[in-house]
């Protein structure tokens, strides 16, 4: 087995295999001490003999070995012995349970429903799923964070200590509470992906790394809760929206709006994928759900030959129902552009400026881009002008500065 | 595992209350504590005068210093406690809830430190 192979087992195989450590020996830092460890003895051994057939319950045995080894030195150099108190030890001789795949499921939802815990800032539970979950390093999680590894590491430390120390329970939470908990989960994977599609600051538009976590993510969400239409929903949508990431980007790093795109570079094997999932997820019974319901849009732009032979009319319809069910400014935007390829740009604008006038988009940075492009459309140039200096000022992102530079030259002086 | 549930609420709020509503918010703490005693939970609570009743002390260099009030002002105020046995922090979350004053208020839920 080469480096490289067994590099990805580790990819692959540490979240599960960490999950289900820190149910046996009961604590979260000395889990991914041990499995460090095991990956050494792995790294040391599977190049020159067979690897395991089951390469995840091998390296939770080793882990779990290794914590008992720990435990027992601990105990014999404070000279308790007669201290054989802890659960690990007592359970030391319990026959192999871990080559079972159902046990490895049940403790990787337990992982993420612990990150994602409430009682967690909603970027501490991303923080903890990209570290935990998904086996990003510190300084990778730092990274997404733009945040220096010290000061993430620290974080890190900090929600660690909190699970243990405020007795956070390493388990799924049951009947009433599953519902919202679930909803605090789908939503840290759709932050990890929003980050990932369109970062909110820095040099880069993409960072597809983070995008295809929050995929990985949702599809093992997916696979351990099947059914579930809320799940089914999101994954579509990521599924979808990151279809197109290739036709979003110049080769300089430029933003290309949805209008402009060349859908030949669409991926379309992923596009299928997602417009099935959709289906699933509209098909299960329920009130209209929103993930499922923006997947439903993205799954019109996704079909559609062109930008103007779109089916707006029903794109408009659709973000009305999610006006319904999760009002946001973004969706009120969303559903003004949609209006204005229906009714044209003047009615649209009349919508904003209604939405503006009620407070309701105070301090949202996308507006004036939305502003700008209509008043363009609208041939009220030095309107537009002015909307896309209040758009270039709003935004920390640089592609989308050049954008609206490139918009202002198109227009004119 | 203990845990301490702090009841903080807006002292002007409360004292604005009418004699009705202040009678139904006492039913409703008695009739909370009376659950949480019966489920096993409870193991002290009690509700407190108000910080204007409050005095901080504070040694310095030796010499204790005494002030008039509570240690910081805040919106909201601590106005009682309940002390709990949970197994975990989901079921103190739980209890908190349910107490009447998270209606208005706000309650801190703080695991109790162990000693070994």
């Amino acid at each position: 087995m080469t480096q490289g192979e067994i590099e990805k087992i580790f990819r692959d195989e540490a979240g599960r295999a960490l999950a289900t450590l820190i149910r046996l020996v009961g604590d979260f830092d000395l889990a991914e001490d041990v499995l460090q460890e095991a990956f050494a003895v792995a790294l040391a051994r599977w190049p020159n003999e067979d690897p395991p057939v089951n390469p995840r319950a091998w390296l939770v045995n080793v882990g779990r070995n290794r914590a008992i080894d720990r435990i027992r030195r601990q105990i014999a150099f404070r000279g308790k012995l007669g201290e054989l108190t802890h659960e690990l030890l007592q359970n030391a001789s319990v026959s192999d349970e871990v080559a079972d795949a159902g046990v490895f499921d049940d403790d990787m939802l337990r992982l993420i429903f612990t990150c994602c815990h409430p009682s967690f800032a909603p970027d501490v539970q991303v923080a903890l799923t990209l570290r935990t979950v998904c086996g990003l390093s510190t300084a990778q999680v730092a990274r997404a964070f733009l945040a220096s590894e010290e000061a993430m590491g620290q974080r890190l430390v900090r929600a660690k200590q909190k699970i243990r120390l405020a007795g956070i329970a390493y388990e799924v939470p049951e009947r009433e509470a599953l519902e919202p908990r679930l909803r605090g989960v789908l939503a840290v994977i759709y932050l990890v992906f929003t980050e990932g599609y369109a970062a909110t600051s820095g040099e880069d538009l993409m960072r597809p790394d983070l995008a295809r976590e929050a995929i990985r993510l949702a599809r093992l969400l997916d696979a351990l809760m099947p059914g579930r239409r809320e799940i089914k929903g999101l994954l579509a949508l990521m599924l979808l929206h990151d279809a197109r990431r290739a036709g979003r980007e110049t080769a300089g790093g430029d933003i290309v709006l949805l209008e402009e795109q060349d859908r030949s570079l669409w991926d379309r094997k992923q596009i299928a994928e997602g417009l099935l999932l959709v289906e699933d997820a509209l098909r299960l019974p329920g009130p209209p759900q929103s993930y499922a319901v923006q997947a439903a849009i993205a799954a019109l732009h996704a079909r559609a030959p062109n930008y103007k032979d779109t089916d707006w009319p029903q794109i408009a319809g659709l973000y009305e129902v999610l006006l319904r069910i999760s009002p946001s400014p973004v969706v009120e935007l969303n559903r003004a552009a949609a209006v204005s390829m229906v009714d044209g740009p003047a009615r649209a604008l009349d919508l904003i400026d209604a939405l503006q006038a009620r407070g309701g988009l105070n301090g949202y940075e996308l507006l004036p881009a939305v502003r700008a492009d209509l008043l363009r459309r609208l041939g009220r140039h030095d309107a537009a002008r002015e909307a896309y200096l209040a758009a270039t000022a709003a935004t920390k992102l640089e592609p989308l500065r050049r954008l609206y530079a490139r918009r202002m030259a198109e227009i004119g002086n | 595992m203990q845990y301490l549930l702090m009841i903080y609420r807006n002292e002007a709020e409360l004292a604005k209350m009418d004699p009705a509503a202040r009678q139904k918010m006492s039913a409703e703490y008695g009739t909370f504590t009376q659950s949480i005693i019966q489920s096993g939970h409870f193991k002290a609570g009690d509700g407190l005068q108000p910080t204007t009743t409050a005095t901080t002390v504070r040694v310095r260099d030796g010499k204790t210093l005494t002030t008039d009030g509570p240690f910081a002002e805040t919106r909201e105020q601590l106005g009682g406690y309940y002390l709990v046995e949970a197994k975990d922090l989901d079921t103190a979350l739980g209890i908190a809830a349910r107490i009447p004053g998270a209606r208005d208020g706000s309650i801190e839920v703080r695991p109790v430190m162990i000693y070994k």
